[in-house]
């Protein structure tokens, strides 16, 4: 046989847990919303948009076991829920915008305090965002990764249709329904900085062909964050401010709680299965 | 109650109710499937996209403002449909079907 085995290309673990994370922890905060939605339909549909996540959340962890698998042949081998169950907070690779509770800086996690304002400011930052980084990773040379961008670029350009309508119709909307988003706005505009720092997983997939630059996105994601917000009347906050590092695995308070809750069933019931 | 912001969008606090109507597949018909509260045609379109056909089962989607049916009076019952019941012989059932038809 004189066949040339093909060039197997695979992103390096930690960039596929920065992708599977952010999805993993948004999709389990905004499925917080689950039964507490503002109407019965909007619920259903967050609910809808947060299963989305938690899938291509799967599918990341599924590629990342494998590969992790096949490198570190561990004598149990690991498996998804391994990776979302089983790691602490300093190992997730999340930005820090998508761990914040759904409310503004200094308020407290009771449910009654929940902000709808924030929860679809935050989803229509990222969904731009996933919208320009899955569209990239279609090329990806990890031919997996570009299978998964695939079908997750399907989903997120309707989170993006869905978020900004609502954008629109709160921003654009009573004085009270602007103030709210507003003052979200303000709240978590900054910690979309972290969007354009570079970490070495990053530069690592990068150098490999199996991620974007994501320098190269700020433009496209700045003119699709400025045309939506002077469509709901909405001002963008000036002023850098603090730049988080959730996906160097340094993050804020609130990723503690969301873990336990998300995770304490099956580590208190270690390969249960219902 | 607040005041609008602007003149181009209008919250409502009441939602009116919308019809929905879904093709489950390309060549059949859209068929009712249930109703919903939302603002305007869009909204009612993509809500009924997340509540009607989040189990894939529909290609399209109508929506149609519930005010604008006209249905029939529960009380002309009588008048309207019972008097049919005992006209069986427009049911085309006394017809042997030739087997080349198929299915019809």
């Amino acid at each position: 046989m004189t066949e040339v085995p093909a060039v197997i290309s695979t992103a390096p673990v930690d960039y596929l847990l920065h992708l599977a994370d952010n999805a993993l922890v948004l999709g389990q905060r905004n499925a917080e919303w689950c039964g507490h939605g503002p109407v019965l339909e909007e619920d259903i549909a967050m609910a809808n948009i947060s299963l989305d996540l938690i899938g291509q959340a799967r599918l990341l962890y599924q590629h990342a076991a494998q590969r992790i698998n096949a490198e570190q042949a561990p004598a149990r081998p690991l498996t998804e829920d391994n990776l979302a169950y089983f790691r602490g907070v300093p190992d997730f690779r999340n930005y820090t915008l998508l761990e914040l509770p759904h409310h503004g800086p200094l308020a407290g996690t009771a449910t009654s305090d929940r902000d709808y304002a924030t929860t679809i400011v935050r989803h229509f930052l990222y969904s731009a965002l996933m919208n320009l980084v899955w569209e990239q990773l279609e090329h990806s040379r990890d031919e997996r990764l570009a299978a998964i961008a695939a079908k997750s670029l399907k989903e997120v350009h309707y989170h993006l249709r869905h978020a900004r309508d609502w954008m629109l119709r709160l921003g654009d909307g009573t004085r009270d329904s602007n103030q709210r988003m507003q003052r979200a706005l303000d709240h978590l505009l900054p910690y979309t900085q972290e969007f354009w720092t570079t970490s070495p997983a990053e530069r690592e997939a990068r150098a490999l062909g199996c991620a974007p630059d994501m320098e190269s996105l700020r433009q496209a994601w700045d003119a699709e964050v400025d045309h939506t917000l002077a469509q709901a009347t909405l001002k963008r906050p000036a002023g850098p401010g603090h730049v988080p590092r959730g996906k160097f695995g340094q993050h804020s308070e609130h990723l503690d709680y969301l873990l336990a809750d998300m995770q304490s069933v099956a580590r208190a019931h270690p390969d249960g299965t219902w | 109650m607040s005041e609008p912001t602007s003149g181009t969008a209008k919250a409502l606090r009441d939602w009116p109710l919308w019809e929905v109507f879904v093709r489950s597949k390309q060549g059949l018909e859209h068929k009712h499937c249930g109703s919903l509260h939302a603002s305007d045609a869009q909204q009612a379109l993509q809500m009924a996209r997340d509540v009607y056909t989040r189990r894939q089962e529909g290609v399209s989607i109508w929506v149609v403002p519930s005010s604008a049916i006209s249905a029939s009076e529960p009380a002309d019952k009588a008048e309207f449909f019972e008097p049919m019941a005992d006209k069986i012989y427009r049911h085309p059932s006394f017809y042997d079907i030739p087997d080349e038809v198929g299915h019809m």
